[in-house]
């Protein structure tokens, strides 16, 4: 049982660090650096709750507010670049924190040990549940809760104005210049709000995990954050929920069986599902049908 | 209501517009004419901020906006349409006015949050309103890349609108247009030009040209060439020489050279 509930944790928190890429996705930017905001968010909350010992709340909020902030100050330079060049710039971000932590030693007397991050050995004390005696069925409850509230916030902002003025911008910037949309709010607002639900993610990661170092936050978690929007579509925030779960669930954890054959199925599958839904699975077209035939209509 | 002084673009050293000047009166159709890369796009991607200028000013109502940035520029009352159609394909029909709606007058009147995040009674109506204008009223909640090619324009056309302009810039409107969707092309510009906008067209299309605009100006190899009426840019020789090589007789000519 608990290793499905550890399972749902990791899918809950993958689909946090999936929609911090989409967000980012509809103004058109591809990034990799969600790792980088993920970790600041994993590491910030950690040590608030292991150094400084506040509760979890608190130091969750915070630690996406510091994500936040990150990503605020990466999202002007990264106007400059596009395409290929941000993804470039967003992996030397992603490695520059990574290697930041790598070397971040802060260890502090608590008993008659020392907690806190120490460097390459990692940040192994982020015990909050256990200290305060969570079973996993709460902490899974915890993960999904703001899983829940960032899926209802987005797929709300999804259908109002501001959603199609970030998704505007995705698909014609100069069209949505000309249209009267300020490029540079638009792109920094969707950066900041990617970073701070990046940031989520990682404040949960680290305390389900209770244990993170450097090699947690790879360019490989980097391109599992694209990858699930890209396969999920970018018309709907389900589209990332269920990527993930046909990635991590299916993928990752079903193919298990297979031994060392699994990662070439792996391949094989995700190519065979960008071939038969190249816009990924919720495109405009099939997110618009949905809609109907559940009679939602297509405004708003 | 627009100054363009001494404006002038240089791409290394083709100076695809030199030294324009020109100047368009408030409430006319003015017309931006001739041969293909005389500067025509360039002006108008100089007027509304898209290239930044070698050298010379754009003013607009009084205000110099060089420096400034289009979406400053279409807040100032500068809107246009492109000569390829620019939607935004996977919004719908309706989202792609919405997000037009950038004029100071939606701004102020509708606060953050409803601006953001709602969308009030009002912007309901204005955008129903557009979309009958654009005989699109059936169409809001297609997909803008579902549209057929002439309803693709007139989206276009109407999202321009949607951001209440006082001066419009429309480049090529009538490329791809049959001989009916022009004349219907035609009535439109008359009718947004009746309720207060004023009007820039680039258009190749010389019965479109002829039949709507007051003023007409010439630019052949980035210089104006002539500047007068449509009568009176049709009898100009130099006109007729830029469109047909030689000087002709047929003063009709200049009509066919497009």
């Amino acid at each position: 049982m608990s290793y499905y509930l550890g399972l749902l944790q990791l899918i809950g928190v993958h689909t946090l660090l999936g929609l911090s890429a989409y967000v980012l996705m509809l103004t058109g930017q591809l990034s990799l650096g969600q790792a980088g905001f993920f970790a600041i968010g994993a590491y910030s909350a950690g040590i608030l709750t292991v150094i400084f010992e506040l509760p979890i709340l608190p130091a969750l909020l915070a630690g996406a507010l510091i994500a936040a902030f990150f990503a605020f100050l990466v999202g002007f330079p990264a106007l400059r670049v596009k395409g290929l060049m941000l993804v470039v710039a967003t992996i030397a971000f992603s490695e520059f924190v990574r290697l930041f932590f790598f070397n971040l030693s802060w260890r502090v007397p608590r008993g008659d040990i020392h907690v806190g991050p120490d460097s390459t050995n990692g940040f192994r004390e982020i015990r909050y549940f256990v200290a305060n005696g969570w079973s996993a069925w709460e902490i899974t409850t915890f993960v999904w809760i703001f899983v829940i509230l960032v899926m209802a916030a987005l797929w709300w902002m999804d259908r109002s104005r501001a959603g199609a003025v970030l998704r505007a911008v995705g698909e014609d910037e100069l069209a949505a210049q000309s249209a009267g949309i300020n490029l540079t709010a638009v792109k920094v607002t969707a950066m900041t709000a990617g970073g701070f639900i990046a940031g989520i993610g990682g404040a949960l990661y680290a305390h389900t995990a209770t244990y993170v170092d450097h090699l947690t936050f790879t360019v490989l978690l980097a391109t599992f954050a694209i990858s699930y929007p890209i396969l999920g579509g970018l018309s709907s925030v389900f589209g990332t929920l269920v990527a993930v779960i046909f990635i991590q669930g299916v993928l990752v954890e079903g193919l298990r069986f297979l031994g060392d054959w699994r990662n070439i199925v792996f391949g094989l599958l995700i190519i065979a599902a960008m071939n038969l839904k190249p816009s990924g699975l919720f495109d405009a077209r099939t997110t618009l049908l949905l809609r109907r035939s559940v009679g939602l209509g297509g405004r708003e | 209501m627009l100054e363009l002084r001494g404006l002038s673009k240089h791409f290394g050293g083709v100076k695809a517009l030199d030294g324009l000047d020109l100047s368009v009166r408030e409430g006319e159709i003015f017309g931006l004419i001739g041969p293909n890369g005389s500067g025509k796009s360039t002006a108008i991607n100089l007027i509304c901020g898209v290239y930044a200028e070698s050298a010379g000013t754009v003013r607009f109502s009084g205000q110099v906006m060089n420096g400034k940035a289009p979406h400053e520029r279409l807040r100032a009352g500068i809107a246009r349409t492109f000569q390829n159609i620019r939607l935004f394909p996977n919004l719908t029909v309706w989202q792609n006015l919405w997000v037009a709606q950038n004029s100071p007058r939606d701004v102020a009147a509708q606060g953050f949050l409803s601006r953001w995040f709602g969308a009030t009674r009002r912007t309901r109506r204005e955008l129903a309103e557009l979309l009958e204008l654009a005989d699109l009223g059936h169409k809001g909640d297609e997909l803008a890349s579902n549209l057929a090619f002439g309803e693709q324009r007139r989206l276009e056309f109407a999202r321009a609108a949607a951001a209440r302009p006082r001066l419009l810039l429309l480049d090529e409107p009538a490329a791809g247009m049959s001989r009916q969707e022009i004349e219907d092309l035609g009535g439109r510009i008359r009718g947004l030009r009746d309720s207060g906008v004023t009007i820039l067209l680039v258009e190749h299309v010389m019965e479109l040209v002829m039949g709507v605009t007051e003023q007409i100006a010439v630019l052949n190899f980035g210089k104006k060439i002539a500047f007068g009426t449509p009568g009176e840019v049709q009898r100009n020789e130099a006109v007729q020489e830029a469109y047909l090589g030689t000087s002709a007789s047929d003063s009709g000519a200049a009509g066919e050279g497009a």
